[in-house]
């Protein structure tokens, strides 16, 4: 199109929207201003004036154009102009400087804004429920809901039930029964308590300075966590910031390093590796390395037997729900809870599975809940001996012949120099039933029936919480060792043999895996292709500019305190891309780079999932951290711990998009097919935001635009909602439902599979000795011995019984043959740990997620089972044994305290025999941190269990924690604080 | 007849994931629904509960959880108990303390034997769960916590008193305290494993001088020479037998394997017993079939 015919179209295409709608004429009553539009190389173009909210327009050059928005040519400026706009023309354009803009920052991203909002001004959200009520949609961390608002304000959130016009569910038919999942979206617990967690007391609604800091003079750094905070406005928050941001930028690169929760809230744009990681690699930071947190054994250690390294060494799933509900004839949760922290999706298959007889053994040493409700063998080893119980199997396996021969014999390597060990013909000592219960507590009679039974049955290893790794046994100090005896036990019967697999029914539900909707783990809009699973389709698919820190240095997370107060950190790699990556050492400080000197912390607190939290609280008075920030929704124990203090608001109160579960390509590829359905949500804003909170979008475009950013960062004042239309047009959606229909719903099932579509079952490929056919790209092609898609990411394309990638590094506490070695601590061994006789162990939360619901106004705090509530203060549940509670003194709910010399927390008592004796369990989900004393050496009321538990690794030569089974004491708390920690704590 | 609103819990089922709890929390916290409720305290209110007991000892141990709510009682004690008409019964079976009149009379709270009606201080009204009324009489089918609970716990039916009778019979449905007569609406089905007793055990054996689990093990129990319950030990040796009386005594618990036999007298407590590990002994040679 005719360039003087677009620009001359743009001012008339301003004036008629705002006589059309209200909204758009009062946006242009916000700003007076003249914006030049112009080619380069002539002179030739129009202006728009803005005033008072009257459009003004001139063809040709202005004298005094308070911004102009520049073309390289006439041709660039129409193919730039004419509609419809194509993306790839305009970031090529924008990052080529084909096109540029010139101005003040924050104008030019309101001008473009101005000009976008002509379009979207036309969109309509939600569904009239009548009565003044409109239903919404959005999308939690605990699953899609429904929204209901009335006068601006949440009445209700529930889950989603699904309508006739809804893709039909799938359905399976085993043994002769027909099963399908019910229409509608189950919550977890975390999910159902927004609304409370929306309206919280704890909302920062805000910007607050500490009222002893003072940027020019005195920051009384000593004060962080003591001192109270003081309302500012967000131009003087703001001002703060971007001041420091440029006076740390001054020190040299690395002086800023950014510290964030492992997740966030739910949504594709408001997540951290969106636009938090854009906002920061346009600012260039140290970046704090994640450790691979919930998957440490299978990371470390069990991916060297099969690889998986993209999977964090977790097995494949798919098909494994139809597998195991057709063929399987018992399944073993080994340290297994889904129902616990994956909500409920999974439980429904559970059910089935219970209905068609299939039997259950459950081996925890907490009745946790998942073997509370379904029933079954309930085997309890001691805490942290499980890989000699797995071991004793083997022995059973061994001398009774009761494994897999011929996939032993074709699919793996190492098995004689195993079956030596296991039979003692190397140590001396044979790994009988007998042998394993002196280790575990376990009667060898039940070890030889569970034995027979898994030998002689179809029989799915239900290993760590998913079924297919995290969280539970591989966490502690035997891990590693417990992670590897799984992927043993599976390999001696035969993974991928129709019937036998991993799996406890909470993956491999049979959807569409060819649909493409991109997962938070894509980055987004980040731009960001080195931290994110950008690359792999997101970034050809949704064409945005590219971004990338330009400072090299990183922290390990887990030695943040270390690195602050000590100067040093050293770590290993979580690098996915192959298996001998976790061998890189990374850290702290890095050449070239100067030290941390001001800290940007964001979103939920870290003390209450992070090891050794006393550090963190020690760390943060410590004089080099010149500046801290902290970005966050809710005022946690960590929040106070800052000097300036932004409030972020919740999904409900911004625009964002996002997929039930899908974390995108990176490390659990495929995630949604936890969920009985793919649910795609449009996250609607409902409200505004509350007080003067802010998306986590907005403040970092704020802050942008202090440093003349802003226009870089939004891509030229692209919204929210903007990129929540070019996340639709990038993904399958817009294949199948308009734009209109979505935002208006809110919501789309993804149609289920065929049945015969159907993605075949993991790992059976394997098993038969075929080229891999299972829908995931992983291993790379480059970790193929021969043949591309021919055996497994390991050096001899086998499973490995002994690890050949464990034998090019000498570590200790991952020999190459699995041999078992057990707990670290012991105080037998370790006579420090005397007076402190019971195991600890911090699993993840079932009602809160990591620390998100866990809150002083949220409905999670009137479940008993979480917090019990005494003179006004709710203090987190530990559950322990009748008999150690009783020769304590100890009754139910009294208050206790949970200390050895790393810290001392107050819970109260749950007196249950559903834990172990020698064994308490408290779950590391708290958002409270509440000293009795000085912060970071006294005793924490609020809960936060994973002070206790130590920063040592789960291997010398691994970045990974270690939090079960950690010895402590408990007693009864009598209100007094003497606790000190101990210097090397 | 009218169809009236019923309420069935299946407390097999629950194994308290609070989503209902949850559920009744986000609908009343926060919100007033005049001629329904007033809005309910954010903490202390559990109109919604769930109670939770243990049966048995490890390794036979079991988590149950049992929701407790309004009852929506037909001879309602906390109706007798309230003045100026502030609890009605409506003509659907739905009790509803109305938030106005109710203002003051906390002997509505004392009245109820199950202890589902709560005292807001900030208000001074007693409150309970009004079984979602608000969104029944907008066209709702079913209850929140019904709509969120993942385990299908909940059934909410709008019947006829006849036909509810009959699904009680047939179903097995119970109330909660019978003896009171105050014939609630809310149905449990279920109900023994919160209200009665198992005695279980691990049967084991000697097999060629090896201590091991006795599989298939038919177990007896009988009272007085009746016979009560009767159950077969699974590949662990493990047996259960449910739906005993609490307190009762006088068992004679009587196993027979392939390789041997025992019997032992049993009284049970308040509580479930796990009987621990049980040996079967060879019988002697005079006892042996031909």
């Amino acid at each position: 199109m005719n360039l003087s015919v677009l620009l001359w179209g743009i001012p008339q295409a301003m004036r008629a929207a705002a006589r059309v709608y209200p909204e758009y004429a009062a946006r242009l009553k916000e700003r007076n201003l003249i914006a030049q539009f112009r080619l380069r190389d002539k002179p030739e173009g129009r202006w728009i004036r803005l005033d008072n909210g009257r459009v003004r327009t001139g063809k040709g050059l202005h004298a005094k154009p308070d911004l102009t928005l520049h073309f390289q040519n006439r041709a660039i400026a129409e193919e730039f102009l004419t509609p419809p706009f194509d993306l790839l023309t305009r970031v090529d354009a924008a990052k080529n400087f084909k096109i540029g803009l010139e101005g003040p920052d924050e104008l030019a991203v309101w001008f473009m804004a101005t000009l976008a909002r002509m379009e979207t001004i036309t969109w309509k959200a939600g569904t009239d429920m009548g009565d003044g009520v409109v239903r919404y949609a959005n999308g939690t961390n605990g699953g899609p809901i429904f929204v209901y608002v009335k006068d601006g304000k949440v009445i209700r959130t529930t889950p989603i039930d699904f309508d006739e016009t809804d893709a039909p569910s799938w359905s399976i038919t085993a043994r002769g029964k027909k099963f399908t999942p019910p229409r509608r979206t189950t919550l977890g617990a975390h999910g159902a308590c927004q609304k409370s967690m929306l309206y919280s007391k704890a909302r920062l609604l805000y910007p607050m300075k500490r009222v002893d800091f003072d940027p020019d003079g005195e920051r009384n750094i000593a004060n962080r966590g003591k001192s109270e905070f003081v309302r500012i406005s967000w131009d003087e928050a703001l001002d703060i910031v971007s001041k420091e941001i440029r006076r740390a930028k001054a020190a040299g690169p690395g002086a800023i390093c950014v510290a964030n929760g492992s997740h966030h809230q739910w949504g594709n744009l408001g997540h951290y590796l969106s636009a938090f990681n854009r906002f920061w690699n346009l600012i260039g930071t140290t970046r704090l390395m994640h450790s691979p947190d919930s998957w440490e054994g299978w990371f470390w250690g069990a991916m060297h037997h099969w690889g998986n390294s993209l999977r964090l060494g977790c097995p494949e799933f798919y098909g494994t729900v139809e597998d195991c509900l057709k063929e399987a004839e018992m399944i073993v949760f080994w340290s297994s809870d889904p129902d616990t922290t994956y909500g409920f999706e999974g439980a429904r298959r559970r059910e089935w599975a219970r209905q068609l007889g299939i039997k259950m053994v459950h081996i925890d040493p907490y009745l946790n809940h998942t073997a509370a409700h379904l029933g079954g063998k309930w085997i309890a080893p001691k805490a942290g001996t499980d890989p000699a119980l797995a071991q004793a199997l083997c022995h059973v396996w061994i001398t009774e012949g009761l494994y897999d021969k011929e996939f032993v014999e074709k699919r793996t390597t190492g098995f004689d120099e195993w079956k030596a060990y296991i039979l003692g013909e190397t140590d001396g000592v044979p790994k009988t039933p007998e042998w394993q219960e002196a280790e575990t507590g376990v009667p060898a009679r039940d070890v030889r029936a569970l034995a027979r039974e898994w030998g002689r049955k179809k029989t799915y290893l239900g290993a760590g919480s998913w079924g297919v790794g995290v969280g539970g046994a591989c966490r502690g100090p035997t891990g590693m060792q417990w992670a590897r005896m799984m992927t043993i036990l599976g390999a001696m019967q035969g993974y991928g043999r129709p019937g036998s697999n991993f799996g406890n029914l909470q993956f491999g539900a049979p959807l569409d895996f060819s649909f493409y909707f991109p997962g938070y783990g894509e980055g987004s809009f980040s731009g960001d292709l080195a931290y994110s699973a950008n690359s792999a389709n997101n970034y050809q698919r949704m064409p945005h500019i590219v971004t990338m820190n330009s400072v090299r240095q990183v922290i390990p997370r887990m030695w943040l305190p270390e690195a602050i107060t000590q100067g040093k950190a050293l770590g290993y790699a979580t690098d996915v891309g192959s298996v001998q990556g976790q061998f890189f050492p990374v850290g702290y400080p890095s050449p070239g780079h100067v030290p941390v000197q001001m800290l940007y912390k964001y979103g939920s607190q870290i003390f209450g999932t992070m090891v050794g939290g006393n550090r963190w609280a020690r760390m943060y008075q410590h004089e080099s951290l010149k500046f801290i920030v902290n970005q966050s929704v809710w005022k946690e124990g960590e929040t106070p711990f800052a000097d300036v203090i932004l409030p972020a608001c919740t999904v409900f109160e911004k625009w964002d998009i996002g997929e039930w579960y899908n974390v995108g390509a990176g490390y659990v590829h495929h995630m949604y097919s936890m969920n009985n359905h793919r649910v795609i949500s449009m996250q609607h804003k409902c409200i505004e935001p509350l007080g003067e909170s802010k998306s986590d979008y907005d403040i970092f475009l704020a802050v942008a635009e202090r440093l003349g950013l802003g226009a870089v960062y939004s891509e030229g004042g692209t919204t929210e909602l903007d990129w929540c239309k070019r996340v639709f047009d990038s993904s399958d959606l817009s294949k199948h439902i308009s734009w209109r229909q979505f935002l208006k719903k809110g919501y789309y099932v993804v149609p289920a599979e065929s049945e015969t579509g159907r993605a075949p079952v993991a790992n059976r490929w394997f098993y038969e000795g075929r080229k891999k056919d299972t829908p995931e790209p992983y291993p790379l092609p480059s970790d193929y011995l021969g043949e591309y898609l021919e055996g497994i990411q390991t050096p001899s394309g086998k499973f490995e019984f002994v690890a050949s990638t464990l034998k090019r590094i000498d570590d200790p506490d991952r020999p190459p043959l699995n041999r078992y070695m057990p707990t670290y601590e012991d105080p037998s061994r370790e006579p420090e740990l005397a007076g402190f006789p019971l195991k600890l162990l911090t699993g993840h939360t079932r009602y809160a997620f990591h620390v998100m619901g866990d809150d002083e106004s949220s409905s999670v705090w009137g479940i008993r089972e979480h917090r019990i509530e005494k003179d006004g203060h709710y203090y987190l549940v530990a559950r322990i044994n009748p008999q150690d509670a009783a020769s304590r003194g100890i009754g139910d709910g009294d208050l206790v305290r949970l200390w050895n010399r790393r810290a001392s927390v107050v819970c109260a008592a749950q007196v249950t025999a559903r834990i172990q004796p020698g064994v308490v369990s408290a779950y590391s989900g708290s958002a409270q941190y509440r000293p009795a004393g000085e912060p970071g050496r006294s005793t924490d009321l609020g809960g936060c269990v994973n002070m206790l538990n130590t920063h040592k690794p789960i291997s010398s030569k691994a970045h990974g924690m270690r939090p079960n089974t950690t010895l402590i004491q408990v007693e009864k708390w009598t209100g007094v604080d003497t606790w000190q920690p101990a210097e090397t704590a | 007849m009218a169809k009236k609103w019923n309420l069935i819990v299946d407390v097999a089922r629950c194994d308290n994931c609070r989503l209902c709890f949850l559920a009744v929390k986000d609908e009343y916290v926060g919100n007033d629904f005049p001629g329904y409720s007033a809005a309910q305290p954010t903490h202390g209110h559990t109109w919604l509960d769930i109670r939770r007991k243990e049966r048995g000892a490890y390794p036979l141990l079991e988590a149950r959880f049992m929701p407790v709510m309004c009852n929506h009682c037909d001879a309602a004690p906390c109706i007798e108990a309230a003045r100026d008409g502030a609890v009605r019964k409506r003509a659907d079976g739905i009790v509803i303390i109305d938030p106005e009149k109710a203002r003051g009379q906390k002997q509505i709270v004392d009245a109820c034997p199950y202890g589902a009606v709560y005292w807001n201080e900030e208000r001074q009204i007693p409150q309970a769960w009004p079984f979602d009324a608000q969104l029944l009489d907008a066209g709702w089918t079913r209850i929140r916590g019904e709509q969120s609970c993942p385990m299908d716990v909940y059934r909410t039916l709008k019947v006829e008193d006849e036909e509810m009778q009959r699904i009680r019979v047939e179903e097995g449905l119970e109330v909660l305290n019978p003896e009171l007569e105050t014939r609630p609406r809310v149905y449990y089905k279920n109900l023994h494993v919160m209200t009665r007793c198992f005695v279980g055990g691990s049967v084991v054996e000697q097999v060629d001088g090896v201590e091991e689990c006795a599989a298939g093990v038919e177990v007896v129990l009988s009272q007085g020479g009746r016979e009560v319950g009767r159950a077969t030990t699974d590949t662990f040796g493990e047996f259960k037998i449910d739906g005993l009386e609490p307190g009762s005594t006088g068992y004679e618990l009587e196993a027979a394997g392939s390789t041997g036999r025992l019997t032992m007298q049993v009284d049970l407590g308040e509580d479930s017993r796990y009987l621990g590990v049980l040996r079967l002994t060879a019988p002697s040679p005079r006892f042996r079939e031909p």
